[in-house]
């Protein structure tokens, strides 16, 4: 018994060393004093981090992916929200066709993805930008927003809303005063999941973003140049803190109330 | 009093090929305790949310005081339901779940603040108004989803098997209770549960429901005394059925040959057919009599005691008996089951015990 769970505490120690321990480099030497990522470190410093700041460019491309994330985030909730309210309320024909189809996006290589949308967006005589890419990352972020929340609205007691119902309140009343009270701690996991998903996208934004470029396009362009390197690894390090918080507060927040009485959970925050 | 308040005319309701409810058509009256019985599936709960709104009748109309609410959803329905799970919203507090449904009503803020103050105080959650149904007990639960209903002054209550979850002791507490409080408010409730107890206990009518069908619709005690059917005969209650020919009638009696009994005159209530090949007597178990020792009743057979079961105020014995294949349920308040060390005992039948009816 005793042997069996040291093998078992060795595995998962060796699996997180596995998926960590590459990203953990990244803080590690954007402190290093020096151009080039090697050992041993020769000295602890912050310019790196005071240099990405000073780079106009990079709150250029800061701004627009924090636009086209809010957006994308946004309408791919509202979108997935309804889907997922439809999925697990009704039983409908055509149920698994159409679930399969919001959910295609999330399996098709990316870059097909961009490309097909490269193709009708200039066949179509528009310019490449922000808004091509927000909307690529729409469609890619609506499968992980409906994942989140069909888990969310499965298991709902869909009695309160027929309560709502008959003490008075018409479909929308009970939309607003019932459900979505009740659905806000999925929405709001969705809404940070996708914004990060759409932060962190690279291939779609490679294709499509023309000369507006996001962050990942920012620092995929700096990496370029051997001498920028340290201020990348910089910024690199504020993302991965950045999106490990924002993960780590959309799982808090989908699991709230989740235990054993998912339905009795409201937002008591004013508790 | 209007006897025919709610009016159900040949309402069906079918759900792809399953005839939940199959033309039913009966009348409430106002201020009445109406229950709708039977087993699961029978069609009840689908009659309840049709009267609520939940669900539109495949055929037929609603009529509630008058006016036809067939096409009107449940929030323009004069109707109030209790729920099975009670559905408490759990994102505000028991205050805030009273005052749910009276936004709409155009009432001033102080008269809400009565109306709720009032309704708490019936159904005794004064003091509870802060607290959010996570922090509440089954029972109290239960007064919320009560409260919540009453305080809009609804023509009808429609409650759905709303003590169900409720452990026995509670369960009598709260049946006595919501009685009491409909007799004392008035308003016409509708009861669906599938406890027979239950509903013949509260009720002042009952409607026995299988199969989407009403099998037979009276007070209590009618359809304790005079069940109509042998479904209803053996929903309600307990009984023993013996297998029966009918022979020539005799006024209200009719001469019935019992099997392996012998040939018995028998009161006719359900006016059966004289040469009827296919009739069942129904006996219930404490109409009946076991003792030691013969007695001079109409029927007296001598058995001997299979099994017992002990309930406190009275006590069941399996009984076989030569003369009849089946083994006869018999109760008794006199005798427990240490009373016949041997198994030797006599069972006895009154013959206005016994009550005829069609096997169909």
């Amino acid at each position: 018994m005793e042997q069996k769970n040291n093998t078992l505490l060795i595995y998962t120690l060796l699996y997180f060393a596995f998926l960590y321990i590459p990203v953990l480099f990244l803080p590690i030497f954007s402190f290093n004093d020096a151009n080039y990522m090697s050992f041993p470190l020769s000295g602890f410093t912050t310019e790196h981090y005071e240099e990405m700041w000073a780079k106009t460019n990079l709150h250029k491309a800061l701004w627009a992916s924090i636009k086209v994330g809010v957006v994308a985030s946004v309408v791919s909730t509202t979108i997935a929200l309804f889907a997922a309210k439809a999925f697990a309320r009704y039983k409908f024909r055509g149920q698994n066709i159409s679930y399969g189809a919001i959910m295609i996006p999330f399996l098709i290589p990316e870059i097909i993805l961009a490309v097909a949308i490269l193709v009708i967006w200039l066949s179509l005589g528009f310019k490449l930008g922000l808004v091509p890419v927000t909307l690529g990352h729409i469609l890619f972020c609506t499968p992980f927003a409906m994942l989140i929340l069909i888990a969310r609205i499965e298991g709902f007691d869909f009695s309160l809303e027929e309560a709502s119902r008959d003490l008075g309140e018409n479909a929308w009343g009970t939309f607003y005063r019932v459900s979505l009270p009740l659905y806000l701690p999925g929405i709001i996991a969705s809404l940070l999941l996708s914004f990060i998903i759409s932060f962190d996208e690279f291939v779609l934004a490679f294709f499509l973003t023309g000369s507006d470029a996001t962050l990942p396009m920012y620092m995929w362009a700096q990496m370029r140049f051997i001498q920028k390197l340290p201020h990348v690894l910089a910024l690199g390090a504020v993302i991965i803190v950045f999106t490990t918080f924002i993960v780590l507060l959309a799982f808090w927040l989908r699991n709230l109330g989740q235990g054993k009485e998912k339905a009795e959970f409201g937002i008591k925050i004013h508790e | 009093m209007n006897d025919s308040f709610i009016q159900i005319n040949g309402i069906s309701k079918h759900f792809g090929n399953v005839k939940a409810v199959d033309d039913v058509s009966f009348q409430i009256k106002e201020g009445e305790f109406f229950s709708l019985l039977g087993p699961s599936g029978c069609g009840k709960t689908t009659l309840l949310r049709l009267l609520a709104g939940f669900e539109y009748p495949t055929s037929g109309n609603l009529l509630l005081d008058g006016s036809d609410i067939t096409a009107l959803p449940p929030d323009k329905r004069p109707t109030n339901m209790v729920f099975q799970n009670y559905a408490i919203f759990p994102h505000i507090n028991v205050e805030k779940n009273v005052q749910f449904g009276l936004r709409k009503l155009g009432l001033t803020n102080d008269e809400i603040a009565k109306r709720v103050k009032d309704v708490l105080s019936l159904v005794k959650l004064e003091g509870y108004e802060e607290r959010y149904s996570s922090q509440l007990s089954g029972g109290q639960r239960q007064r919320v989803a009560l409260a919540r209903a009453l305080v809009r002054q609804p023509k009808v209550l429609l409650l759905d098997e709303p003590l169900g979850a409720l452990d026995k002791k509670l369960r009598d507490e709260m049946q006595l209770e919501l009685r009491t409080l409909q007799k004392e408010i008035g308003i016409t409730f509708v009861f669906v549960t599938h406890d027979q107890q239950e509903a013949i206990s509260m009720s002042d009518r009952v409607a026995v429901m299988s199969e989407g069908k009403i099998q037979q619709m009276s007070s209590p005690n009618e359809l304790y005394k005079n069940p109509q059917n042998i479904f209803v005969s053996d929903f309600i209650g307990e009984t023993n059925f013996l297998k029966a020919k009918t022979d020539s009638k005799d006024g209200e009696y009719i001469n019935v040959n019992i099997e392996d009994l012998g040939s018995f005159k028998i009161k006719n209530n359900l006016n059966i057919s004289e040469n009827a090949s296919d009739v069942i007597c129904s006996v219930r178990p404490e109409t009946m009599m076991i003792d030691k020792e013969k007695s001079d009743w109409d029927i007296c057979l001598e058995g001997k005691i299979k099994q017992t079961s002990y309930l406190g105020e009275m006590t069941k014995f399996y009984v076989e008996t030569k003369e009849i294949e089946k083994i006869i349920t018999v109760s008794s308040q006199y005798f427990d089951n240490q009373s016949f060390q041997n198994g030797k005992c006599f069972i006895s039948i009154n013959l206005n015990d016994i009550s005829l009816l069609n096997k169909k």
